[in-house]
Parts: C-alpha cells; sequence; structure tokens
C-alpha cells in the first residue's frame, strides 16, 4: 500500500476554468508567435534579447522549480526522513516547472527550428555557459520524470516496472541533486558572461553561481511550504505546518547567508555608495532586502515559524525577493547601451501568465489523478 | 624531476653550440619552440635537444625537384627557425638537391644513387614539385629519366616521403586544368606509401622544419590527416584562427580594395577570401619572421586558397568560398535599432499589476486560512 493516494474529485472546479481563460489567451498569442515570428508580439531588441519569457520562464521559472531539488538534498542527503511526504508534490512540481522551462526556452528561441542541435556533440562549445544550462537542464527534465514516475507506475499497477524502477532509484536522485547544483549555479555564471551591462549593485563576478545557488535553494524550500499551504487550503487537508516549519529554520540558515556574502562583497568589491545614490536601482535593491529580511525576521522565532499563516508569509517574501533579485539583475536595472529599453507587451505577458496557468491546471489534474500526496491520517 | 631530464641537465651542449654557432639557452630555447608548435609535451623538447645534438642521428635527405617554381626551397631557403644552413648542415644530411648540389651533372645523380642504396630503409625523400603523368611522364626529365621513374625509383627505399609544396602535394598550379602533362601530386602517384604532405604556395618553411623535427627526434612522422598533412600544422581552418573572424561573426565585410572596410581592416570574405575552406596555420605562424601581420590576409588580400586541393589555382579569386564552419545570412538583424514599440503602457502596467497584486492577494487570503485551519486542527 502506497502511502500517497490521488485526491479525487472534479476537474473543472471554478479556479480551474478561471486559469483556463488565461492559458487560452496565452495559447492564442503562442501561435501567433510561431506563424508570424517574435517580433509581432514581444518587445524583444537588439540590447534587450531577452525579456520575460527567459528571465521569468526560465530563470526564475526553474528557481521555483527547486522544490524537488531542495527536498531531495534534504531527505536523501541530509537523511531526513520525516519529510519524505513532501518529495512527490516537490517533485512534480518541479517537473512541471522545469519542463515549461525548457518550453519557454524554446519558444524564446529566434530560429526555434535548429533546436535539436544542441544535442549534437560535434556543435557544441565547451566554452559556453547556455550549452551548459541547456544540455543540464534538459537532462534534469529527464531526471525528474523518472524521479516522479513511481506515481504514474503505482496507478497503471506495473509493479514489475515499479519495482526494476525503485531499485535503480539511487542513482537517478544522486543526478537530480548534482544537476541543479550545476545548471542553477551556471544561471548566475550567464551574468559573469553580461559583464559591465548589468547593474554594479548585482554584478558579483565571480561570486555569481554562489548567490544563484543559494537563492535558488531558498527558493526551493520556500516554494514548498508555498505549495504544501495552498493544497491544505485549498484540498481542505489536513494542515502540513508542522512539517513546514522545519524547512522554515532551513531557510533562515540559507538566507542569512546570502545576505551575508552578498553585504560584504558589497564592501569589498567597493559598490556600497551606489545603495545611496537613490536611484531606481538603489530603490530595487532595498526592497529586495526588505523582501529578505521579512523571511529572516518571521522564522528566526520558534513562535512564529509555527504559525502557519506567518510561515506562509514568510515563503511568499522570500518567493518575491528571489524573483526581484533576478529580475533586477536580468531586466529591471540591466543596461545594454544607451536608447535600449524593454517592458513586456501584452501578449508576451499573456504568454507567461498562460504558462503559469497550464502549469497550476496540471498540477490540479495529477494530484486528483495520481498518488502525489500523502495519504490522509485521520479517515 | 623526471630521469630524462636529469640525463638532459647533465648533457654536454658545448659540441653542438660550438657546431651551431648559437648559445645553449638559444638552442634550447629553439628545440623548446619547435616542440611546442608541434603541440608536444615538454619532455619532447628534451629528447629533440638530444637528437639534434647527437650527430649520428642525421639522416640523409633525397631532394627531388619536378614541375615547379622551387617556391618551396626558396622559402625554406629564407628560414630563420633554424636558419637553413643549420637545417641541412646539422639536422639533416642533405646528400642530393638539384638547387643547392655543389656539383653537377652525373656527379651529382651518381652521389644520389650511391646514398639510395647504402641507407637503403633511412633515407628521408623529400618531392618537391608535381609529378607528369600523361605519356609515360615524359613532359619533366631529369638526367634522361622521367621523374615518374625517378619517384618511384626514390620512394622505393625511403625511411619516409615528404611531400613540400602544394605542387607535389597534390599537382599545385600545372594540375589547373586543362592540366595538359597530367601533372599529379606524390600521394596519387605513390598510392601504396604514406606520404606526408605540407602543401602550401610557397609553404610556411616552419611547417616542414617542425616535421622534419620530428622525424628527426622520434624516428616517425607526426600523426596526419586523411590528406598526408600533418595535423599540428593543418588541423584548422584558417577562418577559426584569423584575427579577422569577429569581423566576419559581425557581418563587417570589406567589398573592394581600399574602400572603407578594407581601410579598416574587415573581413575580406565577400573579395573572395578562401580562408573558410582552407586549412592551414598561417594566422597563427604568418611569414618570414618579422611579425607585424605578415600574411596574405593580415595585409589584406583574400587568401587564395593555397594549400587546399580544389581551391588554389581551381577557384576563381574573387568568387564566395564554401564555409565550412558557420555560413552567415545574407543579411544581418539590424542590431542598432533603438526605435520600436517598447515601454511601458497602461495595459501592460495594468495587466503586471493585476498578476503580481493577484499572487499576493491569493498568499494572503491563503494565510489567514492556514491560521484558521491550524487552529481547527488543534481543536480536534
Amino acid at each position: 500500500m502506497s502511502a500517497y493516494q490521488p485526491v479525487g474529485g472534479k476537474y473543472f472546479t471554478r479556479p480551474f476554468i478561471f486559469f483556463l481563460i488565461v492559458f487560452l489567451i496565452g495559447f492564442y498569442f503562442m501561435a501567433e508567435r510561431f506563424i508570424l515570428g517574435m517580433g509581432s508580439i514581444s518587445n524583444l531588441n537588439g540590447g534587450f534579447s531577452w525579456g520575460i519569457w527567459v528571465v521569468y520562464d526560465v530563470v526564475i521559472g526553474t528557481a521555483f522549480a527547486c522544490g524537488g531539488y531542495a527536498v531531495a538534498l534534504t531527505v536523501y542527503v541530509l537523511n531526513k526522513g520525516k519529510y519524505h511526504p513532501l518529495v512527490r508534490p516537490a517533485l512534480l512540481t518541479s517537473l512541471l516547472g522545469y519542463a515549461l522551462g525548457g518550453f519557454g526556452a524554446f519558444f524564446d528561441m529566434g530560429r526555434w527550428w535548429q533546436f535539436y542541435n544542441i544535442f549534437l556533440p560535434w556543435h557544441w562549445n565547451f566554452n559556453s555557459v547556455l550549452l551548459e544550462v541547456g544540455l543540464c537542464v534538459a537532462l534534469y527534465i529527464g531526471v525528474l520524470a523518472i524521479e516522479f514516475s513511481p506515481a504514474f507506475l503505482e496507478k497503471i499497477g506495473s509493479k514489475k516496472l515499479l519495482n526494476r524502477v525503485n531499485k535503480m532509484m539511487f542513482f537517478f536522485i544522486a543526478l537530480g541533486v548534482l544537476l541543479p547544483t550545476m545548471h542553477q549555479s551556471s544561471l548566475g555564471t550567464l551574468l559573469i558572461a553580461m559583464g559591465h551591462k548589468v547593474h554594479p549593485l548585482w554584478q558579483t563576478w565571480q561570486f555569481q553561481p554562489l548567490m544563484a545557488i543559494i537563492s535558488a535553494l531558498t527558493m526551493g524550500f520556500s516554494i514548498v511550504v508555498f505549495e504544501g499551504a495552498f493544497v491544505s487550503v485549498g484540498f481542505n487537508r489536513v494542515s502540513e505546518t508542522p512539517l513546514l516549519r522545519g524547512l522554515g529554520k532551513a531557510i533562515v540558515g540559507l538566507l542569512i547567508t546570502f545576505l551575508a556574502v552578498r553585504f560584504s562583497l558589497l564592501l569589498i568589491q567597493g559598490n556600497v555608495a551606489y545603495l545611496f545614490k537613490g536611484d531606481m536601482a538603489s530603490l530595487l535593491y532595498l526592497l529586495e532586502t526588505v523582501l529578505f529580511v521579512v523571511p529572516i525576521y518571521i522564522l528566526i522565532s520558534p513562535v512564529r515559524r509555527a504559525n502557519g499563516g506567518k510561515l506562509l508569509l514568510a515563503a511568499i517574501s522570500m518567493l518575491l525577493g528571489g524573483a526581484l533579485y533576478r529580475f533586477d539583475a536580468f531586466l529591471l536595472t540591466f543596461d545594454p547601451g544607451p536608447g535600449y529599453s524593454y517592458f513586456p507587451s501584452m501578449p508576451e505577458m499573456m504568454v507567461t501568465l498562460g504558462i503559469i496557468s497550464l502549469e497550476i491546471m496540471v498540477f490540479l489534474i495529477v494530484v486528483k489523478t495520481l498518488p502525489v500526496l500523502p495519504r490522509e491520517k485521520h479517515s | 624531476m623526471s630521469k630524462r631530464e636529469i640525463d638532459f641537465l647533465e648533457m654536454d651542449f658545448s659540441e653542438v653550440t660550438r657546431r651551431l654557432g648559437v648559445s645553449r639557452r638559444v638552442f634550447l630555447k629553439f628545440c623548446a619552440g619547435v616542440a611546442a608548435s608541434l603541440g608536444l609535451p615538454p619532455g619532447a623538447a628534451m629528447a629533440m635537444a638530444e637528437a639534434v645534438a647527437d650527430p649520428k642521428k642525421r639522416p640523409p635527405v633525397i631532394w627531388l625537384h619536378g614541375q615547379e617554381c622551387t617556391g618551396p626551397t626558396e622559402a625554406l631557403l629564407r628560414s630563420e627557425q633554424p636558419s637553413f644552413e643549420h637545417l641541412i648542415l646539422d639536422l639533416i644530411s642533405l646528400d642530393y638537391h638539384q638547387t643547392l648540389d655543389a656539383g653537377a651533372g652525373h656527379q651529382v645523380e651518381d652521389i644520389k644513387k650511391k646514398t639510395m642504396l647504402e641507407n637503403k630503409g633511412k633515407y628521408l625523400l623529400v618531392i618537391e614539385g608535381a609529378i607528369p603523368v600523361k605519356d609515360n611522364g615524359i613532359y619533366c626529365k631529369i638526367g634522361g629519366e622521367t621523374m615518374l621513374d625517378i619517384t618511384h625509383e626514390a620512394a622505393e627505399n625511403a625511411a619516409a616521403i615528404v611531400a613540400y609544396g602544394s605542387c607535389a602535394s597534390w599537382g599545385g598550379v600545372q594540375s589547373a586544368s586543362p592540366n595538359p602533362t597530367g601533372a599529379q601530386g606524390a600521394p596519387e602517384v605513390l598510392k601504396d606509401k604514406t606520404v606526408v604532405t605540407i602543401p602550401g604556395c610557397p609553404p610556411n618553411p616552419a611547417n616542414f622544419i617542425g616535421t622534419v623535427l620530428f622525424f628527426v627526434t622520434y624516428g616517425k612522422l607526426p600523426p596526419i590527416d586523411d590528406k598526408g598533412r600533418p595535423k599540428w600544422a593543418y588541423g584548422r581552418l584558417i577562418h577559426e584562427n584569423c584575427y579577422r573572424r569577429p569581423h566576419f561573426d559581425a557581418g563587417r565585410f570589406a567589398k573592394d580594395f581600399g574602400d572603407e572596410g578594407h581601410k579598416k581592416g574587415w573581413c575580406l570574405y565577400q573579395m573572395g577570401c578562401k580562408g573558410p575552406e582552407t586549412y592551414n596555420n598561417c594566422p597563427s605562424l604568418e611569414y618570414n619572421n618579422v611579425g607585424g601581420g605578415v600574411w596574405p590576409v593580415g595585409v589584406g588580400a583574400p587568401c587564395f586558397g593555397c594549400s587546399e586541393q580544389g581551391v588554389g589555382f581551381a577557384k576563381p579569386l574573387f568568387s564566395l568560398s564554401d564555409v565550412l564552419t558557420h555560413t552567415p545570412p545574407n543579411t544581418f538583424p539590424e542590431i542598432d535599432d533603438r526605435e520600436g514599440p517598447q515601454g511601458v503602457t497602461a495595459t501592460t502596467a495594468a495587466l503586471a499589476g493585476a498578476a503580481v497584486g493577484t499572487a499576493i492577494g491569493a498568499g494572503l487570503v491563503t494565510a489567514r486560512k492556514v491560521n484558521e485551519k491550524d487552529t481547527s486542527d488543534a481543536d480536534e
């Protein structure tokens, strides 16, 4: 008997229909993008070749999708078995986040029909950061699918295959921890490659990978808290707060490290003055810092941490902070040269919102159909 | 420190430095430089130094000339790394060379035959110039014998065969259509032998000397590609290491001699530069050891593919070359266009605000519900 079970219930609930409508609007613009080309619907230009599709769907989306990474690290590497009930839902959000991130990268590609070339070793440029990210993410999507496959195999009742997969699972779990460590830090390396186009407050040069991996891991833990809270309210299940608050401790530790490294670098690299310039960049930096400090304030006290609502607020603040950190570095303070400016067009935003909606819809369908969420103890 | 290096440090180079007329330091620097340009490990420089220092190791060389302009020899005469006299007197024993022999006529022909007999299987055969095969090779004769016969005879017992220059490598200019004499390169004539080719018109002497030094040191030839070219010298397209390559990638092309782009040193691709389909190391070695970008592309003349069969003397000088790496598009997108439909509009700002607001709102509502739930769970 599995420790997980499908939630059941009808698919077409009111929230589901809302997300379906958003997705359909997004889908319309996606079709337009493939028929008429990217220029017809996006505000991308020579200076800003990466807009919200890359920055949200790939850079931030995969950081949001680090839940599987964070939980796998906790459960399997640090051997904290009590968090095991969180594994499957976390893996599902990771799988969806990464798969749609990969799709986002695909339709952000001007000449998308050349996509397959990335898988041909004789075309590889070993100095390319993007190649590392691309291949690593592609591989990780496969690994996540295998890690999540027991849920599907249990559903169809294929015991033989399930046993075989479970026997080899240790290998994929190890890969599933290694790969995000690689590409999440490489997402920071992308900023090194952008050099002085990145604002000095965000350009930490050789520390970019470190900043990226710490913040991604923190966002991974936060998304698990976030998702746990929404699931327990949305499906009217037993609250997972007692379990989730343990993750709060991890978030505090990571956040303090993140902020300590960040402010030390500000001092060492001599960029403190930018903080007091009073321009948009300094204000955004302060906003980020506030969003990072709020969760520390909430989670550092065991009493506040035990409060489910506050725990969720801390997670949301952290997620917004982590997302803003990436938005700021890649878009809002990014300076490709005089004359260029960028704000996403309406169709661009609708595509991104459509993809988020798709992610939520698939999540809802899967948890209702497959054994993903832990079996309720009472009843 | 390895055994070899200790031996090396204890070696007495006074003999070789006296013979070559250079200091020990200059001598070792030369060996290290050659080893490095061949892509060999540091220990190879020591092995080379030892080999050169040992006069007994000098291989006899038979040097044949066919249909050609003696350009390769002329290039070699001007070599400075090492200079030619050091090459022929100290690195090799040049026993037969029609341009450079002091003797003449039957005297040198006899010496050649004698050397070949005495050093059966040990001499290095260098072929310079194409070999005409039409009408049994009657279009090129030396001492009454055809070049075709001489080549077969000399190749029979050679330890290694080097085709030096484009003519010897694949036929060169006289093999250009309609090729009235049936000129062929040495690899085509000596089908059953391994022939190392050093193509170029003229070839870079450094490529020849590096290959010969490798042979002197190790008694075998360096790794070669399917056309017999040493990989260390001909492993990459000129295009790959060309310093004008960034202009190619950015779409900045000179269109005519003396135009703005030509003056600014832009890419010569559209003037017919054959760098994108020619394998050679010209961009990194340059010519004549004077530095300052002295090689065709460096002085603003499009590469004409002198070392590549089917390109040099075959394709028109100013026709576009086939780019073997990446083909450039006909037009490049306008990256300098800074106008466009960007900026915040009321709709987009409202949409962004609504999306973020909805997410935060949903979060707050859920936070309240989680609290209610926690309380009710605790009550149960």
